[in-house]
């Protein structure tokens, strides 16, 4: 082993041209669908609240960022009992995402549309419930559909099955970094040739299952207040809470999607994505060089960025790295930064693609969705976070930063 | 005599619970001739259903019977054989 930091950039301005975003999906904690979501990210309402969907009573973690749905209301009957309830928002953000593209994969040439979703775990709600039934009832209790609904890349194939999408399909596990490193591959498959790539994360399971996995990385809060129980960048940070939902993106070529007359809301301008050394080596974490590489990627400096989207981890080491690191590439509070996912909590695979959402919303609206109002910046000398209210801004560029537990980093850079 | 039955209604509740139902189907027309595939029914969905009708009337179909019966009126008949 010669190295411990692996690299991978996005390649973007070569092969068949940029490659930009021509429709939003949104499912999220604080707003169902992209409009309503982004009213209540600008408006700072939070979907941080005491867990429902089960009794969290012998549980360290109490809050979350949970969705409700009337599954009826949306999907078609026969997607019900096979579905996790992860892959139904999935499933809503999707259809919400091609239509707002004005595009139907149906009426596409057979493999001219494909699918990249990132996951953590897949459909842990409904295989605990078939885990459950297994060992308390027996096989002949277990739903065949526990064949797949569970599975990570269980996403990607129910939204290519419902869109007869029969492109590339692929899904990608990295935390949160991961629905960054969806929407890069998916550009890698545009330039590749397929005309229409649906990609990002849609994630979270709320149930004892996943929640004890989740509580194992050491990073959730134990806090029981919802308004305080996940602070990042704050003096009191202790941990994040997690949430589910997530975006996904229509990507197109741009010349095929001014070919077609779709609305352009911003160009993925760059990638790249790092993995952090061994732990207890003493050598700088990998995030620097992801946000480096992503400008260089974009062929631009930090000097062009207008807005940062942090990862925000909530955990104090981990957010003083990131204040750090912004602070050391853009100069001090040398640039916006914000973390409207203060107000959904981490959504696993599904929270770095949302914030791609919200950086190209924010571009279209000249606006910096804020951080949740009680956040107080201890890095106020580094870094320059907007919170409580959103700030009007002439918003060109903006840097997306996600950070995967176990070592993942990565950075997307986005522009009008 | 069979001590007990199996009707139409019982498969349709059962599809509807184990594998949901086309929103553009009519589940409760005469379905008895048509098609599962035509019922947006796909082997999976019918393998999950025909489990659930062995569990709870205590029955054990044979292993090639999704494969076999194309529609409910010859699935019910199965059934009928069996109980």
């Amino acid at each position: 082993m010669t190295t411990s930091t692996r690299t991978v950039s996005g390649d973007a301005g070569t092969g068949s041209g940029p490659v930009v975003v021509t429709g939003l999906g949104v499912a999220a904690p604080n707003g169902l669908g992209v409009e309503e979501y982004w009213r209540a990210a600008l408006a700072g309402r939070s979907g941080i609240a005491p867990i429902t969907r089960f009794d969290p009573a012998g549980y360290s973690v109490r809050i979350a960022g949970q969705l409700d749905i009337e599954p009826k209301k949306h999907l078609p009957g026969r997607l019900l009992p096979q579905t996790d309830h992860m892959t139904r928002l999935a499933l809503i953000a999707a259809e919400e995402a091609l239509a707002d593209a004005g595009a139907d994969p149906k009426e596409m040439p057979a493999h001219a549309a494909g699918v990249v979703t990132a996951a953590s775990g897949g459909g842990f709600e409904f295989g605990q419930r078939e885990l459950e039934a297994l060992w308390s009832k027996g096989g002949n209790h277990v739903s065949a559909y526990q064949s797949f609904a569970w599975f990570y890349p269980v996403n990607t194939g129910q939204v290519s099955i419902r869109h007869d999408m029969r492109g590339p399909g692929s899904a990608l596990v990295a935390e949160q970094a991961g629905g960054l490193d969806a929407i890069s591959k998916a550009c890698r498959n545009v330039r590749a040739g397929t005309a229409l790539m649906l990609a990002g994360g849609v994630d979270g399971s709320l149930c004892p299952w996943s929640l004890v996995c989740m509580t194992k990385s050491g990073r959730l809060s134990n806090a029981t207040d919802p308004d305080r129980a996940y602070l990042p960048f704050d003096a009191a940070a202790s941990g994040h809470v997690p949430g589910e939902g997530g975006a996904l993106l229509v990507l197109e070529a741009r010349a095929a999607a001014r070919e077609r007359g779709a609305r352009i809301l911003g160009e993925i301008a760059g990638y790249a994505s790092t993995f952090d050394p061994r732990p207890g080596s003493g050598r700088e974490p990998g995030l620097r060089r992801a946000v480096e590489l992503a400008l260089a990627d974009a062929r631009i400096t930090a000097a062009d960025v207008d807005v940062v989207f942090a990862d925000a981890a909530g955990v104090p080491d981990l957010d003083r790295i990131e204040a750090a690191t912004l602070a050391a590439v853009f100069g001090p509070r040398g640039v916006p930064v914000t973390a409207p996912k203060s107000l959904t909590g981490r959504l696993l695979g599904g929270g770095a693609s949302l914030d791609v959402a919200s950086a190209l919303l924010g571009l279209r609206d000249g606006v910096i969705p804020p951080t949740a109002a009680a956040v107080h910046c201890a890095y106020a000398d580094e870094i320059d976070l907007v919170t409580g209210a959103p700030r009007e801004a002439r918003l060109g560029t903006a840097l997306i930063v996600a950070r995967g537990y176990g070592g993942f980093n990565s950075a997307l850079v986005v522009r009008r | 005599m069979p001590t007990t039955t199996f009707t139409m209604d019982d498969l349709t509740r059962l599809l509807r619970e184990c594998a949901g139902e086309d929103d553009s189907i009519d589940l409760d027309g005469d379905i008895a001739g048509t098609e599962f595939e035509d019922l947006g029914y796909d082997s999976l969905a019918l393998f999950n259903t025909v489990n659930r009708i062995e569990r709870d009337y205590g029955i054990r179909l044979s292993d090639e019977i999704v494969a076999e019966v194309r529609t409910p009126g010859e699935l019910l008949a199965e059934i009928a054989e069996h109980l």
